[in-house]
């Protein structure tokens, strides 16, 4: 017993260390896995729901995968090349690669995807294409070459699968994308092959038999099943029922004790592409909340540290400006805010702040945030602010969050692997548009900020960029255009002998290609 | 006033209400904030004002609300349901996938409450004052007074996974690939919590109805006249008693019955059973607006028809109601 208990232990240091072939993979066998809430197609190319990444991310693919570092590394593309000056990016595409009907995937598929179909339907690549991309052609059947208009850094992070899933022309080239049938039964490059989804129990996904990486996936069948209730799954998983407990599928205070259960390993890594970042939106168009002194006040009337240890069960980090540690381009060379109530009350003194009541819209997005919501109201109040809750369901709330509608709103935001795709978006002043609670929905606008965020997106080499980074950093740590409350962890649960199942930035969503079953 | 007539005078009313029912939910559910299109780009985590415009599109949401209202009414008096372009599946299909988990569901706790809360009403009712009356009043209470979700939490801790009897979750067991009389024994053994939970409310409710009615019955007149004539105890409380008593029992089951197919969102979402509940509650926290109104359509559709059944059912129970109506 302790001789397998410490084998396993090994396993999973070797694991951690991203060595990944300490065991030899064992071939065959099912996988159960949670996803929630049930998505709405898996279509990954019309829809980036987090649920449908998660399975989806199986079954499509994209030119690169990304390590834990960010790294890009070979998955459609075998090979690339970026031109001295960063303007041409030439991918060679991988050998003998089928779609799961059987038709060749070559550079024409390729072409399709980046320039026509995800540049009409995505709303993430869209604007990178419109802005950065001169031209995107085939060169020869396996090769492509993506010419920009100006060097733009984060391009080489773009090719992660929600991101630019590959996607068959020859089904979709010439037709209505929305409307057509074939969204129902998906047909992409990946591991795994879509079998049969019986709505409302289940989505199941089976072994890709000609799949282009030899001696892969080595599992016969994933089942993703839909178990609606937290504390059903939780149960769920006690029973035997499912195997893998995804990030944020169980409640926080189960996740401590569902961890020391036999056979139960918990990590928090694969959620690096991610990075998922939370805070408070004030909107600044809004009497005192426009005032940077009121702002400051309030960072120091919130106990952060309270959040993170209490309300979301030790998990995460404390973060200290806009871009997360966990990426590329982080500085802390900003002033920061340690929980200092005292401080807070001169700060909203001297602002001018007479009592006006501000309304607190909470995120509908289980028990955990309606615990923050309640937290920092009671430290709002204690340093004499006035709060007063809102609650809604979820279309509410990014009704309200999308229109402008709030005085404080809570939102986490997804870091996209670089600045310049995850974080400027939230500050620059050309995304403060109404309809979408993702944009720079607070209103702040500092031509400052702007220039420093565009400058550094196009700067040709990874240093400039940082020195303009970690300036805006600085500046936004100062002028606090949102209240940065927590680098979020989602654990993943699962049974020790599921191997290999989180080994790349983006985890489980595409994480069964490797994994394999003891 | 004989049936033919009766019925075809309830059928026409039923129609009216339908009809209005179908045009108050239109506007009931564009009442609530945020729609489809707004609900899908925020769930997607990014959005632009060009996808929303595409989405908005594609759901036919641009048009002047009447003219939705007028596709709307149109498409039902075709017995056309509308398309889900969120689950790109026809409203109809959806529907009848799920219809059959939630009716076996609806149904086992139908048969088991008004079978087990009749009995127990009336056996309460036979032993007045003594201690098996207290046990079931007392049970009974207990079952009315509890709520749902904690039973069904707290049944799936005990019975699944501290005693392991039964599955905690699901319709049957995934990837278990059981056929025949085995796959019958499994959906079977995933029944038995859902169906309990939703089944103990009634059961309450059908007990005490059964209990004070019988009592109420038991003191009339004619069931003297029957003691009197020198009956057995046993034949007066069956042939006398219970059949008077039932009226108000028809009457609770014939609500009941109108909730076969929108009653259960609670015990479904908590037992992951995958029914039309779900798929309600689902479209409702989506504004799948054209699957929310489906789905209400049927389970009024549904409700209008148990209450006609409903009236059929006393006058067979109790001839002298057709002289009255």
């Amino acid at each position: 017993m302790t001789g397998l208990r410490f084998g396993l232990a090994l396993a999973a240091s070797a694991l951690a260390l991203g060595v990944a072939q300490a065991q030899e993979p064992k071939k065959g066998g099912t996988v159960h896995v949670v996803v929630q809430p049930e998505p709405p197609m898996l279509m990954q190319g019309l829809n980036q729901n987090g649920p449908t990444n998660m399975v989806a991310g199986n079954i499509y693919e994209s030119l690169l995968r990304y390590n834990e570092k960010l790294e890009p590394q070979p998955s459609l593309a075998k090979s690339w090349e970026i031109s001295p000056d960063a303007k041409v990016y030439t991918f060679k595409l991988q050998e003998g690669v089928t779609w799961h009907d059987g038709k060749p995937f070559t550079a024409d598929d390729v072409v399709f995807t980046l320039d026509k179909f995800l540049r009409e339907v995505h709303p993430r690549w869209r604007p990178i294409v419109n802005a950065q991309v001169d031209k995107i052609e085939k060169v020869d059947d396996l090769t492509v070459k993506i010419t920009l208009k100006q060097p733009f850094g984060p391009m080489i992070m773009t090719q992660e699968v929600a991101s630019a899933p590959m996607i068959p022309k020859h089904i979709y080239d010439g037709t209505d994308y929305r409307a057509n049938p074939a969204n129902n039964t998906p047909i992409g490059t990946g591991p795994f092959k879509l079998k049969e989804w019986k709505k409302g129990s289940y989505i199941h996904l089976v072994k890709n038999e000609n799949y282009w990486l030899k001696g892969r996936p080595n599992l016969d069948e994933i089942y993703w099943q839909i178990i609606p209730d937290a504390a059903a799954r939780a149960v769920a998983y006690e029973t035997g029922k499912v195997d893998v407990l995804t990030g944020g599928s169980v409640d926080v205070y189960d996740v401590a004790r569902l961890s020391k259960l036999p056979n139960t390993c918990m990590t928090t890594k694969g959620w690096e592409m991610f990075a998922p970042h939370a805070w408070l939106t004030p909107n600044v168009r809004n009497g005192i909340l426009g005032n940077k002194q009121f702002r400051q006040g309030l960072m120091y009337a919130i106990d952060r540290e309270f959040g993170r240890e209490v309300v979301w069960g030790g998990l995460g980090k404390l973060p200290t400006g806009p871009i997360s540690s966990k990426t590329k381009f982080y500085s802390d060379d900003v002033p920061k805010y340690a929980f200092d109530p005292k401080k807070a009350k001169e700060l909203i003194k001297a602002s001018g702040y007479k009592g006006e009541t501000i309304r607190l819209l909470n995120l509908p997005y289980g028990e955990t945030w309606t615990r923050w919501t309640e937290a920092i109201k009671q430290n709002l109040e204690d340093v004499g602010v006035k709060v007063q809750v809102e609650n809604t369901d979820v279309p509410g709330w990014t009704q309200k969050a999308s229109n402008w509608d709030f005085d404080l709103n809570f939102n986490f935001l997804y870091q996209l692997g670089d600045p310049a795709m995850g974080v400027a978006r939230s500050y620059i002043t050309s995304n403060i548009a109404k309809g979408n609670p993702f944009a720079n929905v607070g209103g702040y606008s500092n031509p400052e900020v702007d220039k420093l965020f565009a400058d550094a997106a196009i700067a040709p080499t990874d240093k400039e960029r940082q020195e303009l980074y970690t300036k805006v950093q600085k500046v936004l740590a100062d002028e606090l255009p949102v209240l940065w409350l927590l680098e979020m962890d989602f654990p993943t649960i699962y049974r020790c002998n599921v191997k290999n199942l989180v080994t790349t930035g983006v985890g489980v969503d595409d994480g069964f290609r490797d994994a394999w079953k003891e | 006033m004989n049936l033919a007539q009766f019925l075809a005078g309830r059928l026409a009313k039923g129609i009216v209400v339908l009809f209005a029912i179908a045009v108050l939910n239109f506007f009931l559910i564009r009442a609530a904030p945020g729609d489809p299109a707004q609900v899908l780009a925020g769930e997607a985590g990014a959005a632009d004002e060009q996808l929303l415009i595409q989405l908005r599109e594609r759901f036919g949401l641009d048009q002047p609300l009447l003219t939705q209202l007028w596709v709307y009414l149109k498409g039902y008096l075709t017995f056309d349901l509308g398309f889900s372009y969120r689950q790109q599946q026809s409203v109809l299909s959806l529907i009848l996938d799920r219809l059959p988990a939630t009716l076996l569901l609806t149904g086992a706790a139908f048969i088991v409450s008004l079978g087990l809360g009749t009995l127990m009403g009336a056996l309460a009712a036979r032993r007045a004052g003594r201690w098996q009356d207290s046990v079931i009043t007392t049970l009974a209470l207990v079952f009315y007074a509890t709520p749902l979700f904690w039973v069904a939490l707290m049944s799936q801790i005990v019975f699944s996974l501290k005693l392991g009897l039964v599955p905690n979750v699901g319709y049957e067991s995934i990837g278990a690939n059981y056929t025949g009389l085995a796959r019958a024994l499994d959906i079977a053994s995933h029944l038995v919590l859902p169906a309990l939970t939703l089944g103990l409310f009634f059961t309450a409710l059908y007990a005490r109805m059964m209990r004070a009615s019988m009592l109420e019955v038991a003191g009339a007149d004619f069931v003297k006249t029957a003691r009197a004539k020198g009956l057995a105890p046993g034949l007066v409380s069956r042939r006398h008693v219970a059949r008077n008593a039932i009226l108000p029992v028809v009457t609770l089951a014939g609500l009941q019955a109108g909730q076969l197919v929108g009653g259960a969102v609670l015990t479904e979402t908590v037992f992951a059973w995958p029914g039309i509940g779900r798929l309600m509650f689902d479209a409702l926290v989506q504004r799948d607006y054209s699957v929310l109104l489906g789905v209400f359509f049927m389970s009024s559709a549904m409700v209008v028809g148990f209450n006609i059944l409903t009236d059929i059912v006393y006058r067979l129970a109790d001839p002298r109601i057709e002289a009255v109506s």
